[in-house]
């Protein structure tokens, strides 16, 4: 069977893929360009492990179609650092330990990065209720909520 | 399996008229591709509606509001005169899913998936919104409880899309709200909902009212008898009693693992009375 030509830009590279039709972005992503930084938790969009952002929104890339993503503009986890030097959300995470297995992490990341982008000082409601779409199942959240302000703080200052 | 990605709503209706096996229409995909994933429906031809110009668009008109059926309820929330006018829709569809699944899902596929717990759908319904179909042998346009005919059924033919939602313009002194049961605070399914539209004059007398339950029956339940209650009168306790019981008796719930019938009736009545004095409180009522 033929496959959609598609013809993108993922962390401002111009990618071009042929995927079928019902393959969803998140398997594109991970099985035919290698970027396996999203996650695939319950492919339902419960759980927000496979988070990107696709023009300025973000959304779970299982429940977006390989063949969607045509002329659109994706960040994913891996465009998140810039060389060694680290998101300060990524530094954040890792002097807060906001993570433990880590199977959540890019998903959280990008989540926060887009709440950070559109609201760069959130109280802690508004850091909880922007995060609700990213499931942790071992940290309870609290130090993912402390990682995100101490980054707010130190990105507004930057 | 074909995916397709018209530029018209013409082609897009011809695709979906004349297609042989089961065909889907894509927005945001927020249910269509769950239920792919599950195996609940094996599409041969997706149409992709994202494409076809003014579909993506807030439009203030002379008339209105004019909301593509492929604007995501994130783009809703973010519009300042929409949500002025119309608080309770866009709260609605504000509480539909995650920041990711705002991010894709639309109001016109929470009312076309045709659950009985849809969100958006009660609130659409007490604001009088319109349904602008496409189809093969032209447009017409439905209120928007004509749409579902019980839990996952539609009253739209082959080939027929929704286009659009319309709103009407906001007359002055008038208020809307919606707010849903749930056990928890954020991601989950409406249990039992309300929505409540109220023009009052300027005594602050209710001149009109639209009263509509979620999760209440198979479909959205739009409560003439509870718009009569309000009607010619104030929100006074006595009045609120009176809609909250022809609420409850409105109500044909399920008993299921959310909720039982008995809880469902009672919670309508509640909801019913806490947004209609939200709605009231909008509308400029003291």
């Amino acid at each position: 069977m033929a496959g959609v030509a598609v013809s993108t830009t993922i962390n401002g590279d111009l990618v071009e893929y042929l995927c079928q039709p019902d393959e969803t972005l998140l398997e594109v992503l991970r099985d035919r360009l290698g970027l396996t930084g999203a996650k695939e938790g319950c492919g339902t969009g419960d759980c927000g492990a496979c988070s990107v952002i696709v023009d300025n929104r973000l959304v779970c890339s299982c429940l977006v179609l390989g063949a969607e993503a045509e002329g659109r503009q994706i960040e994913t986890i891996e465009g998140m650092a810039h060389g060694d030097q680290l998101h300060p959300l990524q530094q954040k995470f890792l002097e807060h330990a906001a993570l433990q297995c880590g199977v959540c992490t890019p998903g959280f990341l990008i989540a926060a990065k887009d709440l950070l982008a559109k609201n760069p000082s959130p109280t802690e409601e508004e850091i909880r209720f922007g995060l609700a779409g990213n499931l942790c199942r071992c940290t309870g959240y609290d130090k993912i909520v402390r990682a995100v302000q101490d980054a707010a703080n130190v990105m507004k200052g930057a | 399996m074909r995916y397709i990605r018209p530029l018209s709503i013409e082609d897009a209706v011809g695709q979906l008229a004349g297609a042989v096996g089961p065909a889907a229409i894509l927005a945001g995909g927020s249910d269509l591709l769950v239920r792919m994933k599950g195996g609940f429906i094996e599409p041969e031809l997706i149409v992709d509606i994202k494409a076809i110009a003014g579909l993506s668009d807030i439009t203030e008109t002379a008339d209105g509001f004019r909301i593509g059926a492929a604007v995501p309820c994130a783009v809703l929330g973010e519009n300042a005169a929409l949500k002025k006018a119309w608080p309770g829709v866009v709260e609605a569809a504000k509480l539909i899913g995650s920041k990711q699944v705002q991010g894709r899902c639309t109001i016109v596929g929470n009312l076309c998936n045709a659950s009985p717990a849809a969100d958006s759908v009660p609130a659409l319904v007490a604001a009088a919104a319109k349904a602008v179909v496409a189809g093969p042998s032209g447009k017409r346009t439905i209120a928007v409880e004509a749409v579902p005919t019980g839990p996952g059924r539609t009253s739209l033919a082959k080939g027929e899309i929704i286009e659009a939602i319309l709103l009407d313009k906001r007359a002055p002194h008038a208020g809307d709200a919606y707010q849903r049961f749930i056990p928890r605070t954020e991601m989950d399914i409406a249990v039992v909902s309300a929505g409540v539209n109220l023009t009052i004059d300027e005594a602050g007398v209710i001149k009109a009212a639209r009263v509509a339950l979620g999760a209440a029956a198979p479909t959205v339940l739009l409560v003439e008898e509870a718009a009569e209650v309000l009607t010619g009168r104030k929100p006074d306790e006595a009045t609120l009693e009176r809609l909250a019981k022809v609420c409850s008796g409105a109500c044909r719930p399920i008993d299921d693992k959310r909720g039982t019938i008995e809880f469902r009736r009672k919670v309508a009545g509640v909801l019913a009375k806490r947004v209609a004095t939200t709605a009231y409180q909008r509308a400029g009522g003291k």
